[in-house]
């Protein structure tokens, strides 16, 4: 189990680098993130990094890949986006699709 | 040359004034926004409290790296057993797309002293798009979108933060509630608009094979900084996107 302390330093050290990182935007010379290289990496960044939380988010327990509630979970999520559903709606959805396996 | 100041900053404004009706529409456009974004800010809170988190660390997380994906990264990473360091860089590697979002602004904003401290804080994904949409209004248009949006997510994500939050400690064990399903959840809404063209859903697709097959063999956070990888091995080439 992680420490007190341990959350509070990941608290603290991404707020100040997530906060370098908004004012480090605001402040270089527009030249040198302007390559085109950099702008492809950046629009995909979040998009494998957001799969790779929902993947682990879903399917794991520590080291080991599980399958329960949650995933059941993600499909209703995933069929209320589809049905372009608005964010609260989808993560409500989940949570009580979810609620009631965890129930049954 | 006009001598008198005043007549000067007249004649100024009156070339880059924004007509009230425009500023009206802005202001509302940027609120609504604002406490429709807001409103995320309860699963945040709850998420966060499901995660292991107290109350203290999780307004200080929205009050703080106010970045509702990397806020999510971190309370995820933790709660799911990865260390400190794997939570920390995964919300920065998500943090990092801001710091693009101020370069594409700062022309416009042209903010220096305080303010520049005060609104890099404000640049996030929905300030950004409220701004840039009022380009045709020029820079006074953009500013105005900035400002509205980015304070008004601020006070609203804060809000809505500590009422999840609360609500979570209320409540007790998450999986009663389904809260740990609200986590991945939060996460594919995140990622759904972002899937657009046979790249970015060849790149997800790599990336669920690639965890798959990380997650027995490595600990616990580091697949989904490996992820990263991804990005950079499908970006790194140009191609159809």
């Amino acid at each position: 189990m992680i420490t007190q302390t341990s959350i509070w330093i990941a608290v603290i050290v991404s707020s100040a680098a997530c906060y370098a990182l908004k004012l480090a935007g605001m402040s270089i010379p527009q030249s040198w993130l302007a390559g085109p290289r950099i702008q492809r990496v950046a629009g995909l960044l979040p998009i494998a990094l957001l799969t790779a939380l929902v993947v682990v988010q879903t399917v794991t327990d520590h080291q080991s890949l599980v399958l329960d509630a949650r995933a059941i979970g993600l499909a209703v999520a995933i069929a209320l986006l589809i049905a372009r559903a608005s964010f609260p709606v989808v993560v409500v959805g989940a949570a009580l699709a979810s609620a009631l396996i965890h129930h049954l | 040359m006009i001598s008198d100041p005043i007549l000067a900053y007249g004649s100024i404004s009156a070339m880059t004034r924004l007509p009230d009706g425009e500023r009206r529409r802005i202001r509302r456009d940027g609120l609504s926004l604002a406490f429709t974004v807001g409103m995320y800010g309860t699963a945040f809170g709850a998420a966060s409290v499901a995660s292991g988190l107290n109350l203290w660390q999780t307004s200080a997380l929205s009050l703080l790296t106010f970045s509702g994906a990397s806020q999510f990264a971190l309370v995820g990473v933790l709660g799911g057993g990865g260390s400190a360091l794997s939570a920390i860089a995964t919300s920065v590697l998500l943090g990092s797309r801001n710091a693009l979002y101020g370069l594409r602004l700062a022309p416009s904003l042209k903010l220096s002293g305080a303010r520049k401290f005060l609104g890099a804080q404000l640049v996030i994904d929905e300030s950004t798009a409220v701004s840039i949409a009022q380009e045709h209004h020029g820079d006074e248009g953009m500013h105005f979108g900035f400002w509205v949006t980015g304070l008004g997510v601020y006070v609203f994500w804060n809000l809505f933060t500590l009422l999840g939050a609360l609500t979570a400690r209320a409540m007790g064990d998450p999986a009663t509630y389904g809260l740990d399903a609200a986590v991945p959840a939060a996460f594919i809404a995140l990622l759904w608009p972002r899937l657009k063209g046979s790249k970015a859903w060849l790149a997800a697709a790599t990336t669920i094979l690639l965890v798959l097959v990380l997650v027995p063999v490595v600990p616990a956070g580091i697949p989904v900084i490996a992820s990263a990888l991804i990005a950079l091995g499908f970006g790194w080439r140009e191609g159809r996107a």
